[in-house]
């Protein structure tokens, strides 16, 4: 298939005449009423890119957004797997950008990071990224500085397989999740800092005292504190479209649609459910999962699910994301007819959380004694006593021996709790879904597609605290603020490593590793599925083993922007291994650093 | 009294404004340069610009000051004849540790045109544990004119969500005297909040020359009923109890003014 550039731009610029007051948008982002009937098979191999601040209209209001080639979300980028591509950025910003390929296993320097893979792309400058990528599937793409992906620097990319495709489907969209603020989102973040539950339109009350009293008051915490910022400053929207605005899609009875999901939120965790329609995914992450069906998944922060739908009636459905604390929500439509609109749900009574979400849910203990008491006495590389005492946190994993690198933890300013005594809650579908009356999605439920490619057990594992301060907004790994950071994460090339992952906020978080995936140690035996995002959930206790392939720093942080904005990021080096022969030039060179001057 | 009250709001701006510069060149780190955290990308993008960005990342990602402009208590207080205006301000600027806040309390009689009491602190305040901030600095009081105050003070939020400030002051004539506010939220509904709040203060030993007598002075209960027409504008009635003790007591009985007094307040609290 032949790149039309042509097509391209028209397909990235659109049409601003045709769209009148509902604001620019690319054609893969337009309604079935205005002439989407489904994804443009484009493949293309050279993609030129501007970066702008530009007026668009979002739920009926005029606002301003910063993204690619005037649109939000930005063009959808296509191309094919193993093919060299080239993307020249442009930035016509007066302050500095840069633009991440989010799951993409790209060279390091590559990656889009400023300050870690590159210096990032000046004002008026130019940057063009060159790679060929191992893997297809459904991504993403967007700002990696200051808090640009919250006004609207996000696009969506899919790598098209060189081989045929597992997943057969007559039709595709991709719905990209998003939750805009007509708010300045430094001032948001400047609020939270003032004052970090005033965005929360939940607070105990009077009539609803749980937090006030018992355990919650003595420590401080809020049961209700399900998302920093809430339906009260976002308005969510699908493809930059909120329910007012009414993404349509259409399909024709029997047919079998493909629903390419991206969360590029800034700080929402969605439900999402299609009422009447059963989904079966059989994509996660850009990776192929074992097809399941289900009715509902939660999806966190820049996460990708492909479902495929097959509708037989002829009738609207509508597809509703949810934010998780309830404070609102986003429908768009699949019908018959291009325009239709589903019945919107009514948003459905707000979770509470529980002591489990604390990481001290004492009455779950029945049964696991000799259980992980996550003691945190110095750093240590030894064999870990706790670990050895092989049905710890994971129920579902072999027992396991690792020597053991974990930070020590101490409570003070920025970290509030340490959970006691966190868990494993792979099979639990997230907060709020335990019950609802229909199925639900579970990270333990998920099988890769393939067979894993490596299927090494890990040699040692590098646990990392997740831990905050929620009244003062501090977030961090491992108490450490990326500030204040001295020493990157540590892996060699070529090793097999398990990273545990321990959430001792109330807070669930999407944590991204950018270069490796995180194959998720949920039982799948050598069809774990693997994820480049993977959501801790409160007091939870999780465990990716990762093969360290890719030479480089690599950005590791939680996908909350707020949080990484206030410290919850850290880099893992993965430090080039003498003893493996590489053709990359380059990649020889940083093993052996004299090998520029040499003749 | 207009040109008293603005005076008085000068000093405060003034001495926030001059002393910004301060804790901002205090709150920046520097990496040393011999210590960079990781640096591989050197090599593709040269060593001075990778640097430059990766001290701008890294400040970028937790190392952010913010400052914040509150008035707790911006109130009419039903005290007799024309009544009295009462401020009770808090600002900071700084990071997650170190601060510098400024606090500036007073009242003006409406009744005889004039400010009864005023003063404000500037205090360099630090963050000791996940809910305690240790802050120490110097009160300076407009009115009665001229004491200076060392102050050692801790505010935070204590168990059960209490909001708490305590503070013991030694002025430059050897008085040591203390203050302690505790304030509470009980929301109504997710708008409509009542605020019991009490103030007690303390002294070391009779203070003549300003009706001040030692051990405990006088407490200040009250409850204040908020609507929060914003979460950082609301306008709120109430009630506050104003009973002296002791020496205290006597002092300003001598005065011929009450030393035990119920009044009605009507008031905003705003931040930003």
């Amino acid at each position: 298939m032949t790149f039309d550039r042509r097509h391209f731009l028209q397909t990235s610029l659109g049409s601003a005449a045709a769209l009148g007051a509902s604001g620019l948008m690319p054609a893969w982002a337009r309604p079935a009423s205005m002439g989407n009937l489904g994804l443009p098979a484009l493949t293309g191999t050279d993609f030129d890119l501007t970066v702008s601040q530009f007026p668009i209209r979002i739920d009926g209001r005029d606002t301003l957004a910063t993204g690619v080639n005037g649109t939000v979300p930005a063009p959808l980028i296509r191309f094919r797997e193993d093919t060299p591509i080239r993307l020249n950025v442009r930035n016509d910003l007066d302050v500095d950008t840069s633009i991440h390929w989010h799951g993409l296993l790209v060279p390091f320097h590559m990656d889009g990071v400023p300050g870690v893979s590159f210096p990032g792309i000046k004002p008026r400058s130019s940057f063009t990224y060159e790679f060929s990528t191992p893997q297809n599937g459904t991504y993403w793409y967007h700002s990696h500085s200051g808090l640009q992906e919250q006004v609207g620097h996000y696009g969506p990319l899919i790598i098209d397989p060189k081989g045929s495709d597992p997943v057969a489907y007559d039709r595709e969209y991709v719905l990209m999740l998003g939750d805009w603020t007509f708010t300045d989102p430094h001032r948001i973040f400047d609020k939270l800092k003032k004052n970090a539950e005033s965005l929360n339109f939940n607070q105990p009350t009077i009539g609803n005292p749980k937090g006030l009293t018992g355990m919650w008051g003595a420590m401080r915490m809020s049961p209700n504190d399900l998302a920093d910022v809430t339906g009260e400053t976002y308005t969510y929207v699908i493809n930059g479209h909120s329910t007012a605005d009414n993404f349509n899609m259409v399909f024709r009875p029997g047919e079998r649609v493909r629903l390419r999901i991206i969360n590029a939120a800034a700080m929402t965790l969605f439900n999402v459910r299609m009422p009447g329609l059963p989904m079966t995914v059989v994509q996660a992450d850009g990776l192929n999962v074992r097809p399941i069906e289900t009715d509902e998944f939660q999806i966190g922060v820049a996460e990708t699910y492909d479902v495929i739908v097959q509708p037989t009636e002829s009738q609207p459905f509508a597809f509703v994301a949810e934010s998780i604390d309830r404070s609102g929500q986003v429908v768009a439509t699949l019908g018959p007819r291009p325009g239709m609109r589903a019945a919107e749900p009514r948003l459905r009574p707000v979770p509470v959380l529980t002591m489990k979400d604390m990481g001290m849910d004492h009455s779950s203990m029945a049964g696991m004694s000799g259980m992980d008491h996550a003691s945190m006495s110095g750093r240590t590389a030894s064999m870990a006593g706790h670990a050895a005492m092989g049905h710890g946190p994971d129920p579902h994993g072999a027992p396991v021996q690792l020597p053991r690198v974990e930070a020590n933890l101490e409570r003070g300013p920025g970290v509030v709790n340490i959970a006691a005594m966190p868990m494993s809650r792979l099979d639990e579908p997230g907060i709020g879904l335990e019950d609802v009356p229909h199925r639900t999605l579970t990270y333990a439920d998920l099988r890769s597609l393939e067979p894993n490619p490596d299927t090494r057990a890990p040699a040692r594992e590098v646990v990392v605290h997740l831990t905050s301060n929620m009244e003062r907004y501090m977030w961090s790994f491992d108490g450490v603020k990326f500030s204040e950071i001295t020493a990157p994460i540590t892996f060699m090339e070529g090793e097999r490593v398990r990273l545990t992952l321990v959430n001792n906020t109330m807070m669930p978080h999407p944590i991204h590793l950018h270069g490796m995936f995180f194959d998720l140690v949920n039982g799948g035996g050598d069809h774990m599925p693997r994820k480049h995002t993977v959501v801790v959930k409160p007091g939870e206790k999780l465990s990716a083993d990762i093969s360290a392939e890719h030479v480089g720093d690599w950005a590791f942080h939680c996908h909350l922007i707020y949080h990484m904005h206030a410290g919850m990021m850290q880099v893992v080096t993965v430090q080039p291994n003498p003893l493996i022969e590489r053709k990359d030039r380059i990649d020889a060179a940083l093993a052996r650093p004299d090998a520029e001057t040499a003749p | 009294m207009i040109r008293r009250v603005a005076w008085a709001g000068a000093t405060v701006l003034s001495a926030f404004v001059l002393l910004f510069p301060l804790t901002a060149s205090a709150q920046s780190s520097e990496n040393p340069d011999d210590g960079k955290p990781w640096s591989m990308a050197d090599r593709y993008w040269g060593e001075e610009a990778m640097a430059e960005a990766r001290e701008e990342v890294m400040a970028a990602n937790g190392d952010l000051n913010t400052y914040m402009v509150m008035f707790d208590r911006l109130e009419w207080q039903d005290t007799g004849g024309d009544g009295t205006l009462l401020w009770d301000f808090q600002g900071w600027y700084g990071g997650d540790i170190d601060k510098l806040f400024i606090k500036s309390e007073g009242e003006v009689s409406l009744e005889d045109d004039e400010i009864e009491d005023a003063e404000v602190q500037a205090l360099w305040s630090r963050a000791v544990a996940p809910f305690w901030d240790v802050q120490a600095g110097l009160r300076y009081d407009l009115e009665p004119k001229g004491r200076t105050h060392a102050v050692l003070g801790l505010q935070g939020l204590a168990p059960y969500w209490f909001e708490v400030d305590a503070a013991a002051f030694l002025s430059t004539d050897g008085d040591l005297s203390a203050r302690i506010e505790a304030e509470y939220e009980l929301r109504f509904s997710q708008r409509l909040v009542l605020q019991p709040r009490i103030e007690a203060n303390l002294s070391a030993r009779d203070i003549p020359e300003l009706g001040i007598g030692s051990g405990l002075t006088g407490i200040e209960p009250g409850v204040r009923l908020q609507y929060e027409i914003r979460r950082t504008f609301a306008p709120y009635i109430g009630v506050e109890w104003q009973k002296q003790f002791g020496d205290t007591a006597d002092f300003t009985r001598a005065s011929d003014e009450d030393s035990d007094k119920i009044v009605g307040v009507v008031g905003l609290r705003t931040w930003f």
